[in-house]
């Protein structure tokens, strides 16, 4: 008998779209996007303690525009994965497990990133903060 | 219990010998772990971060060289190279099928995390020590 490909059972195009889904995966595509930004900060760290032309030459990276957008990536996905992050560890203990609260968290959790990013933007481009 | 026809220990003593009987939740324990301090500590980096936007070198690494600093960037470059090792971990788990090659990311991962973690704790000890 011929081989056949296995059947699949129904998959993400069958459901309807809620937003946990879209929170579920995001946490895992920004996790593994500040993974590559654990290693620019230690590079970064590397350029500071070398001090002199590698800190200017990391210092001119990060103020390119490529640089700034890379920044503004890893803010994002920073504040998103930790806001997410708490949202998950309160799972872990055994809160907000109603269908409506996960609903209702996943929104929060949307909107804070969004005004958290912003405020941190507005303050740092105000020339820092303290 | 086929595969165990040979086998006089019960499911239970077998479960406690072998695999995840022993260490199956130190991933999902050790996870959580450096998640729960990464939280002050992120919040905390965000602040030092955004302060030095538009300072001098010196300003940066006499910041980084003060004690609390330099220590909590220390514990906060471990926990972060250990937590991303941990969770890049599962996601070649999930997506890549082939053996061979999953193994040879897993140990790129890990060992680049290492690395990571090391120099970092390395440049934050040298700007303690020389700034």
């Amino acid at each position: 008998m011929a081989i056949r490909e296995r059947p699949l059972s129904p998959h993400l195009q069958v459901y309807r779209w809620q937003i946990t889904m879209t929170m579920s995966i995001l946490h895992r595509a920004s996790g593994v996007i500040l993974s590559v930004g654990a290693f620019a900060l230690a590079c970064w760290l590397m350029a500071v303690a070398a001090g002199g032309a590698s800190y200017l030459r990391a210092a001119d990276l990060l103020a390119s525009p490529l640089g700034s957008l890379l920044l503004f990536g890893f803010s994002l996905a920073l504040v998103y994965h930790l806001l997410n992050g708490i949202r998950h560890l309160l799972w872990d203990a055994v809160m907000g497990f109603e269908i409506p609260e996960f609903y209702r968290s996943g929104w929060t959790v949307a909107v804070l990133t969004v005004l958290l990013t912003a405020a941190i933007w507005f303050v740092a481009l105000q020339g820092g903060a303290a | 219990m086929s595969t165990h026809r040979d086998d006089f220990r019960n499911p239970l003593q077998r479960a406690r010998g072998l695999g995840s009987g022993k260490t199956g939740t130190g991933h999902f324990w050790w996870q959580r772990v450096t998640a729960i301090f990464l939280v002050p500590l992120v919040a905390w980096l965000l602040g030092l971060l955004v302060s030095f936007v538009g300072a001098d070198l010196a300003t940066v690494q006499v910041a980084i060289a003060r004690p609390w600093n330099a220590i909590a960037l220390s514990l906060f470059a471990i926990l972060l190279f250990w937590h991303a090792k941990l969770g890049i971990q599962v996601v070649i788990e999930d997506y890549v099928h082939t053996r061979g090659l999953e193994v040879a990311l897993q140990l790129i991962v890990t060992l680049a995390c290492a690395l990571g973690a090391l120099a970092s704790l390395y440049a934050i000890g040298r700007i303690a020590l020389l700034a």
